[in-house]
């Protein structure tokens, strides 16, 4: 076991792959000699090679495009949009192509590459580098969409999405990137994509969450508990596909759900994580399911993200309200 | 035989397009000599007209109401003859939409081209066909496909392999298109990009989508040889593309030929080409058709007389027909087909949603 935070989990599950596999190759803008803006690819291209690791063209869909070109030779690409921001540019390529292109042939060409994106908020930077895009890519058919919130999960989660016979959108939650630092073996480990896991069991309330919120939630439920209550917490893990059974399991025991999402409210992952409570626990719910998002605004530059961000003390107050409903 | 010094002749800062035939299929240099066989060459004409058979009948059966919306090849078929001649079985072939006889060589059948248009995924299985990449509907955006296609087949060591791309004039204006050539250059790729130059977007006007004097003159800017080609001279597109091949596959990188043409036809069965241009522009293209100037070739080099061209569509009609008969024939849409090929396995929330519709089907059967 090793100390690691994020970064470092995320750059050793790229290192186990680009050792054991030569069809993976790691590309994008800067993640080369720099090693990534963040320096999550950082001394790869040393250890592995300019052609296995290396700075490509400034071009988000040309890097998205040729990954694809790539990935149906046989190749595994692993590819970086250095920012939520500036993963637009590649909608066209990710939405019309990567995600359809095992469909449109029949099976006869996949598409095995992973999309990586730091995302969201919270980092004092320009605009286009705080957003949390993720559902316009769970709302695509076609792709895995995935955000681990620690680096256990961050590591494991990343060797079986890089193992995955079909596209993977693994987002990184940026804020958190250093911030969090967990023992992570060394050695080889996958972690099923999928599937949602309980943080913390509790009785009177299901907080569901994911990414950089994960940690917003655990403050919470900290001030939560010295107010008595007792609250369940859910990583949710995959956006898609959401696993219902963890959820509905969870929220069918304790009545009452909140889903806390950074993304904007209107037709967000929270809204889909609700549909899926009223599908499967209404005859138990106390409460009416609850979401907690950011705002239908444009997240604004970093004097006014104090607003926009969610704080551990709005969740705990959702949590009071709920609970005394 | 092109070299670097014709090459700079035909810079495409010239403005003048490469040709080997006039108009009445005539060598434009009396020495010149064709590097196909009289064999070859005979059998590109059966091909061309085996082509152009294909699409007439494809319009008609679109007309019967028997397939839908279908992109007519007509006046095009001299640069998909050639580059079916010389596209080989390892290389890749990426399509834009309008290469009917590009993917026939390649291995596509007609049966599968007609379930496409029919309206079914199954006519882009390609059983055959190896490395033909399926249409690609959003303009352009196969382009960034196929330079990703020339690193993999860089970093994989293959010999003796390259990339066919194909766009349109109109394409030119996307980004996708700039992009791509900016990543074969970069990454040095064996890719031939091929500009079906047939002087309309649907309905605009090349003089409306770029100002610049042709579309080869755009691969200078990335440092990729670039050619014109008179499109419909079939012996000068395939002497280009073999040239491009050549130095693709020799490590030299990508390629680009911008193929002047004329779609004879419309752009789909749904559109109306007499609201955009005119009879005279129709007229001017017509005497510059592909098939008209390979036959002029073949008769008077008396490779041989071809008398017998009324009897070859005859032939050509019946099988087409059965190809069209066995894609009618094709078993019906099934719910499995919409979720079977979402994923390799197929995830638990595409289940439920299939058995939900599925339970609702048996309820109402």
């Amino acid at each position: 076991m090793k100390v690691m935070n994020l970064v470092q989990a995320i750059n050793d599950a790229l290192d186990i792959k680009l050792k054991e596999d030569k069809s993976v190759v790691v590309y994008g803008e800067d993640v080369g000699v720099e090693g990534g803006v963040f320096r999550v690819t950082e001394g790869l291209q040393v250890k592995h090679g300019v052609e296995r690791v290396f700075d490509s063209p400034l071009a988000e869909s040309g890097i998205a495009g040729t990954a694809l070109g790539m990935a149906i030779s046989g190749m595994k690409p692993v590819i970086e949009m250095q920012f939520d921001g500036f993963s637009y540019p590649a909608f066209n390529q990710i939405l019309s192509h990567i995600s359809r292109f095992r469909n449109r042939t029949r099976g006869k060409y996949s598409v095995p590459m992973v999309i990586r994106i730091p995302y969201g908020g919270g980092i004092n930077a320009l605009e286009h580098h705080s957003e949390s895009p993720e559902a316009y890519f769970g709302h695509t058919p076609g792709l895995k969409v995935v955000i681990p919130s620690t680096p256990y999960d961050a590591k494991g989660m990343l060797i079986a999405a890089i193992e995955d016979p079909d596209p993977v959108i693994f987002m990184e939650p940026k804020r958190i990137y250093r911030a969090i630092k967990q023992e992570v073996p060394e050695e080889r480990y996958s972690i099923p994509l999928g599937k949602a896991k309980v943080l913390q069991p509790g009785e009177q309330i299901t907080i569901i969450a994911y990414g950089a919120m994960i940690r917003e939630a655990q403050k919470a439920i900290v001030i939560a508990k010295q107010q008595g209550f007792s609250v369940e917490l859910i990583d949710l893990r995959s956006i898609w596909p959401i696993d219902r059974e963890t959820i509905s399991q969870s929220v069918r025991k304790t009545g009452r759900v909140l889903v806390v999402t950074e993304a904007p409210q209107s037709y967000g992952p929270a809204a889909e994580l609700i549909s899926i409570v009223n599908e499967e626990a209404f005859l138990s719910l106390e409460a009416p399911p609850t979401r907690l998002t950011g705002f239908d605004t444009v997240i604004p530059l970093p004097m006014g993200e104090k607003h926009y961000m969610i704080s551990p003390e709005r969740i705990a107050s959702e949590i009071e309200r709920l609970i005394k409903y | 035989m092109l070299d670097q010094k014709t090459l700079d002749k035909y810079d495409p800062i010239h403005n003048k397009a490469y040709q080997l035939i006039d108009d009445e299929g005539r060598p434009l240099d009396k020495t010149w000599k064709p590097r196909l066989s009289n064999e070859e060459i005979l059998q590109a004409y059966k091909d061309l007209v085996f082509e152009r058979t294909a699409d007439f009948m494809a319009v008609s059966y679109q007309r019967q109401g028997r397939m839908y919306t279908y992109p007519p090849n007509l006046g095009q078929e001299a640069i998909h003859i050639a580059a079916g001649l010389v596209t080989q079985e390892q290389d890749w072939l990426v399509p834009a939409f309008r290469e009917l006889g590009a993917w026939l060589a390649k291995g596509v059948s007609l049966k599968e081209l007609f379930l496409y248009f029919k309206g079914s995924e199954d006519g882009s299985r390609f059983e055959k066909a190896n490395r033909v990449l399926p249409i690609s509907v959003p303009i352009s955006s196969q382009l960034p496909h196929a330079a990703g296609l020339g690193y993999a087949i860089n970093y994989n060591k293959e010999k003796d392999t390259a990339v066919f791309a194909y766009v349109g004039d109109g394409g030119t204006s996307e980004g996708d298109f700039h992009e791509a050539l900016n990543f074969a250059a970069v990454w040095n790729a064996p890719v031939i990009f091929i500009i079906q130059n047939n002087q309309f977007a649907i309905s605009v006007p090349l003089k409306m989508q770029t100002k610049s004097i042709n579309l080869a003159i755009k691969g200078l800017a990335y440092n990729i040889p670039s050619l014109m080609v008179d499109g419909n001279d079939f012996f000068a597109m395939h002497e280009a593309l073999s040239y491009a091949r050549e130095q693709a596959v020799a490590g030299k990188g990508p390629f680009l030929i911008e193929a002047r043409t004329f779609r004879a036809g419309a752009h789909t069965t749904s559109d109306d080409p007499s609201k955009y241009r005119t009879k005279e522009e129709e007229e001017h293209w017509a005497a510059k058709d592909p098939l008209k100037r390979l036959k002029g070739y073949i008769l008077h080099s008396k490779i041989a007389d071809l008398k017998d061209e009324e009897e070859l569509i005859k032939e050509f009609k019946k099988h087409i027909d059965s190809e069209f008969e066995a894609a009618e024939k094709h078993p019906e849409y099934k719910v499995e087909d919409m979720f079977g090929y979402m994923f390799a396995e197929l995830p638990d929330e595409l289940k439920r949603q299939k058995n939900a519709y599925e339970n609702y089907l048996r309820g109402v059967k």
